[in-house]
């Protein structure tokens, strides 16, 4: 790749749909595998967007992965037309959660979904309005150059 | 050096998937039953074990970069699950000891908890 050459990827995350749930984040997974992005980079990347796109399908009317692969970064931005977050500094907690039992059950819902993410990326950028929908803005730095 | 083959033996598991993969090297575990944990706290190439037997293990195991998952509690996933794990190269065992006791028995093997503490509280 070089600085003109972006790839830019979409994924639609359909709502509910808990057996492909990681689809996006494994395919986006193995594209930057094939371009021989440093392993723990991409695991970081993985872990993201997985975060964010088990959230759309939680709590979202599903939503939109799209990915952007540059030599120098990767940046993920996940959106939803769900009911939006209406308090975003306290869904930044760990343990903040407002996800049903069931949910609980497959093992989410722990409140670590944004944390994860804010942990993982580079950057994050959070916008939320309620009942439109909400934006989140990834980037992931490449360590080494592509 | 501890291999999948060892872990298995210790534990008595039955091996589902992965029968080629037991060479694999097991340097740390993890007990969890919570996915979101899985994803927060473990370092890549640490083995899972688990009483979740549901597809999100496997999609977590193989995003985190997991080495293989252990069921514990003689749980046997179903057959998308296995066929989800195969797809993605991830071995599966099944033990009938319970999740503390499976674990346990790794750590006297010297297979050591990924991350052994979260955060520094001393």
């Amino acid at each position: 790749m070089n600085e003109t050459n972006k790839m830019k990827l979409t994924y639609d995350v359909v709502s509910g749909d808990f057996d492909r749930a990681g689809e996006a984040s494994s395919a986006i997974k193995r594209l930057l595998q094939r371009l021989g992005i440093p392993a723990d980079i991409i695991r970081r990347i993985a872990i993201g967007t997985y975060e964010a796109e088990m959230n759309v399908i939680i709590h979202a009317g599903g939503g939109v992965v799209m990915a952007e692969i540059s030599p120098e970064s990767t940046i993920i931005v996940v959106t939803d037309k769900g009911p939006g977050i209406p308090d975003i500094e306290q869904a930044k907690q760990e343990g903040w959660s407002t996800a049903p039992d069931y949910i609980r059950q497959m093992g989410f819902g722990a409140g670590m979904g944004l944390p994860n993410m804010i942990k993982c990326s580079d950057r994050i950028d959070i916008a939320s309005e309620v009942n439109e929908g909400t934006k989140i803005t990834m980037e992931f730095k490449h360590a080494d150059k592509v | 050096m501890i291999k999948l083959r060892e872990v298995a033996s210790k534990l008595g598991a039955r091996i589902l998937l992965g029968e080629e993969q037991m060479e694999r090297e097991v340097v740390s575990a993890c007990g969890a039953d919570l996915m979101s944990d899985v994803l927060t706290f473990t370092k890549c190439k640490t083995l899972l074990l688990t009483g979740l037997t549901n597809v999100q293990v496997i999609r977590t195991a193989e995003l985190s970069d997991l080495c293989a998952v252990v069921f514990v509690r003689g749980k046997i996933p179903g057959k998308d699950v296995i066929q989800a794990a195969k797809d993605r190269d991830m071995p599966l065992l099944v033990t009938c000891y319970t999740l503390f006791e499976a674990c346990g028995r790794l750590y006297e093997m010297g297979i050591e908890g990924c991350p052994p503490k979260v955060y520094d509280n001393e």
